[in-house]
């Protein structure tokens, strides 16, 4: 990629470099993976069958989905909408909505959920209200999903807002000045420009959305089989002594963060042959 | 189609970018913008084009052909802009890039695709670009981006063609070629035309009419033999070529040269190096003291490099045979005679004087 | 003069988008996190001190700064060495190393958990053999840091990275020029330029690790006074129904993140001053 290769010095300094890399990543990172396979299917594979389609494991992967098909579309309009905002234009308080836009990435998972809490719990703000109509937000869905919509609220916009600085707006002026009207400006000017960054935005939304632990285990309650997610049901195996079942939940999950890499790597590369 | 321009102002922050600017650009004519940067001449061409709106409250109007068009919004001026740096949409290939004024319009007015197809591979033959149709615009050299440009912004046939440095960017013989280029793409298309340089070899080589601006304002418009010959104002002068400035006053109604910097009667002779001519003993009009520097003969004219009486240097262009009848060595005190010359004041304004 | 809220652009939207990103924003981030400050300021200042002086608390605090704190130095040694290996090393498997490099950011946080607690779990190999040497980390503040470590390393290396792979070699040839030592060149050359990313890296790491939850909460061992970090101690708040409790330690967890933010942004643009950015 670049002119000319960066390398360290002779044959013993690269290798040196290599063994001390290689350790870091492989006891710290590798191994803690290859962990949750080796448990996963320690009682082997009918074992590990049995236990991602028990009925309490699928009914938390579809309360998974669903809370992910709902936030990532969300959190993606949002996105777009807040990087064209900032990227094209220059207004009083643009720095200051940029860190806001940040901040849910400054907030403990578990603040995140306590704030929904303290506005729709049964003392919260809301809450004598939301009752007195029959309506549940916290130990419910919407409470699940609110938390994992503020802790996924950053990512596509962070990953657009660099890139449409970057990019600029001469295209889109130039389409104008074609006649283009501004929705086309957008669909086909600036969407194309962008798409490989905003699929990078989505596919770290998508991954955080479906694993996320800490905002969502305040406040789903874990009632089983109802408001416990994937990631809740692993803790809730553990917890329980079901090493096996929990680890067998957790290779799900980590097949899905191996994919989520697969997928991260290959946009990136695309993306980069479409900048050169 | 005419563009009359009438007291438009624009302010960045703080930084008055145009201060009550007029103009008219007549129809079918090359006119170029030409300035320093930060003359404001960019920010002209924008409004005109409407991708920046000038001053609310100041009464500023852009009218096409006396007709305003202050409040159209650019998708809806006609106006082809050939941006700086091309704005070429990378993701589409320079077929595509042509095509896209044509294929954004309403479906009422959209041609049918054989009817783009035709247009755009005319248009293609007239920057004479067509074996690079399927190419995109990351494969093309810089020139032929910009002609790629040109053709996308032509292909709405738009009413008014704007072009922003449209040299700026490339290399100086695909400059040179360009510009014959540009000129004889003019000469076939007649449409009115206004391009931005701060290069005056360019404006005065392709332009009918040059508008030289300076800090916001404009300072002389005219064709260029009339604003190369008869600058207007000493920023003129000096923006359009080298110049030697002698400082002087008036005495008895006549100027002084003493070398003696700027007292507040002050005048300033500019003279260009090769409207100055050396002679051995001073003459009866105005003669310049100065002694001879340095004399380089490689090129084709012979530049001899002196230092007047407040050792500012001063050059001299002479052609080689004036030189060969004459030659000059340096420590050697000589005379410099103008043979056209122009006097300014403090006020920036030319004084007419017959020397 | 009418004021002016925003520079003239000929692109259209900026009412719409504006519109639709400071709403959204307000939705979801900025009324629900004013909840938290308007109940604590009902707490008052007693109520909110009472709470945060109780050791319970205090122990959780110096547990949770002390880890992320030490957490963030290792991920510091051990993110620039990756980096260092990803930019400038000689092995054909980069590519393949550079991808997992984000799994923590991709493995859900629970997942890491058990698999750190199984990996050092005292009855595990790996474990029982660092219970041999005499190193205890599962159950322990040492577990507490290694997951912490975990979560942090990404951050570290991703800052790092690109910084080194813009730095051009001209200024080390330049040192070794002028008679530089390599380790001269790394020291008074290298490491200086590199200062404000892996500043920003450990600043993200550390603040990560603050607030870190799901990959902690299983190898800590939760002992209270000992291994219990600050997150957890809001959620048993929370299953005690104290929600006073849990507010106060939540805001005084998210000052004080943010104020060590600030502080270490500070010293960044002190540190960094010869960029011309003051």
């Amino acid at each position: 990629m670049k002119e000319h290769p960066k390398q360290t010095g002779g044959f013993w300094g690269n290798l040196a470099l290599c063994a001390a890399a290689l350790a870091i990543m492989g006891l710290l990172i590798v191994l803690p993976l290859l962990v949750v396979l080796k448990e996963a299917f320690a009682g082997g594979v009918r074992l590990w069958l049995a236990s991602v389609t028990d009925q309490d494991a699928l009914s938390a992967i579809w309360l998974t989905l669903g809370v992910t098909a709902v936030v990532v579309p969300l959190n993606t309009v949002f996105g777009v909408a807040a990087a064209w905002a900032i990227a094209k234009f220059r207004f009083k308080g643009r720095s200051l909505l940029l860190s806001l836009v940040d901040l849910p990435f400054a907030v403990s998972p578990v603040v995140a959920g306590l704030i929904f809490i303290l506005l729709f719990g049964r003392h919260g703000w809301l809450g004598t209200w939301l009752s007195e109509h029959h309506l549940r937000v916290v130990f419910a869905l919407p409470g699940i999903i609110l938390a994992t919509l503020f802790v996924t609220f950053p990512f596509v916009a962070r990953e657009l807002i660099p890139l449409m600085t970057e990019q600029g707006s001469e295209e889109e002026q130039a389409a104008l000045s074609l006649g283009a009207t501004g929705w086309q400006t957008f669909a086909k000017v600036t969407l194309p420009n962008i798409k490989w960054g905003l699929l990078y935005g989505i596919i770290l939304c998508n991954a955080r959305a479906m694993g996320e632990f800490g905002a969502v285990s305040v406040v789903s309650g874990h009632i089983r089989g109802e408001t416990s997610t994937l990631p809740l049901h692993v803790e809730v195996l553990y917890n329980e002594y079901s090493f096996t079942a929990a680890f067998a939940c957790a290779s799900l999950l980590s097949g899905l963060a191996i994919v989520t890499l697969v997928l991260k790597t290959i946009v990136e590369l695309k993306g980069a042959r479409d900048a050169a | 189609m005419s563009i009359t321009i009438q007291n438009i102002s624009k302010t960045f922050g703080s930084f008055q970018a145009l201060n009550n600017v007029s103009l008219e650009v007549p129809s079918g004519g090359l006119t170029a913008l030409l300035g320093p940067s930060g003359s404001g001449k960019t920010t002209l061409l924008r409004i005109v084009a409407g991708l920046e709106s000038a001053d609310a409250g100041t009464g500023g109007k852009i009218l096409f052909d006396g007709l305003p068009v202050t409040d159209n919004p650019v998708n809806r001026r006609q106006v082809g802009f050939v941006f700086q740096h091309y704005a070429l949409f990378r993701h589409l290939t320079v077929f595509e890039n042509i095509a896209f004024g044509l294929r954004v319009k309403p479906r009422a007015e959209r041609l049918s695709r054989d009817a783009i197809r035709e247009r755009v591979t005319e248009l293609l033959k007239l920057v004479q670009l067509e074996q690079l149709a399927q190419r995109f615009p990351a494969q093309l050299s810089g020139g032929q981006r910009q002609r790629i440009a040109l053709a996308r912004a032509l292909a709405i046939q738009p009413k008014v063609l704007l072009l922003d440095e449209p040299f700026g960017a490339l290399d100086a013989q695909v400059r040179a070629e360009l510009r014959r280029w540009l000129r004889h793409l003019h000469d076939t298309i007649h449409v009115t035309s206004i391009f931005v340089t701060h290069d005056q070899e360019e404006a005065l080589e392709v332009a009918d009419s040059i508008v030289v601006m300076n800090k916001g304002g404009i300072e002389q418009v005219g064709a260029p033999n009339e604003v190369f010959q008869n600058p207007a104002t000493e920023f003129v002068m000096k923006f359009l070529g080298d110049v030697n400035v002698f400082h002087g006053r008036i005495h008895n109604d006549a100027p002084v040269f003493t070398d003696e910097l700027k007292d507040a009667n002050g005048v300033r002779l500019l003279v260009r190096p090769h409207d100055l001519t050396v002679q051995l003993y001073p003459g009866t009009g105005i003669s310049l003291p100065a002694q001879v520097y340095r004399v380089l003969t490689a090129g084709p004219l012979v530049k001899i490099e002196l230092l007047n009486s407040q050792n500012n240097l001063v050059q001299v262009h002479i052609p080689h045979d004036v030189y060969q009848a004459m030659p000059v060595k340096p420590g050697q005190q000589v005379y410099l005679v103008p043979k056209e010359s122009r006097l300014y004041g403090n006020g920036n304004e030319r004084i007419e004087y017959v020397i | 003069m009418k004021l002016k809220l925003k520079e003239t652009s000929a692109l259209p939207g900026f009412g719409l988008s504006l519109g639709y990103t400071v709403f959204y924003l307000s939705l979801i981030v900025l009324v629900p996190l004013s909840a938290l400050v308007f109940r604590s300021s009902e707490l008052g200042f007693s109520g909110f001190f009472e709470t945060i002086r109780h050791p319970r608390v205090l122990a959780s605090f110096q547990v949770t700064f002390l880890s992320a704190f030490k957490a963030a130095l290792v991920s510091v040694v051990f993110g620039v060495t990756v980096a260092w290996f990803l930019v400038r090393g000689r092995f054909p498997l980069k590519r393949l190393v550079d991808a997992l490099v984000d799994l923590p950011f991709a493995l859900p946080t629970a997942v890491s958990g058990i698999a750190l607690t199984a990996l050092f779990a005292p009855n595990s190999t790996m474990g029982g053999a660092l219970a041999g040497l005499g190193v205890k980390v599962a159950f322990t503040p040492t577990g507490i840091t290694v997951a912490m470590i975990f979560i942090g390393l990404p951050f570290v290396i991703r800052s790092v990275q690109p910084a080194l792979a813009d730095l051009n070699t001209e200024l080390e040839e330049a040192a070794l020029s002028l008679g530089a030592s390599r380790f001269q060149t790394l020291w008074r050359v290298v490491l200086p330029l590199l200062a404000p990313p892996i500043l920003s890296g450990f600043t993200l790491a550390f603040s990560r690790a603050l607030g870190e939850y799901g990959s902690v909460v299983f190898i800590a061992g939760n002992m209270p006074m000992k291994t219990e970090v600050a997150s957890l101690l809001i959620i048993t708040k929370l299953e005690q129904f104290d929600y006073a409790g849990a507010t106060a330690i939540a805001v005084a967890l998210l000052s004080l993140s943010l104020l060590a933010i600030l502080l270490i942004n500070l010293i960044q643009t002190r540190a960094t001053r010869y960029l011309g950015n003051a």
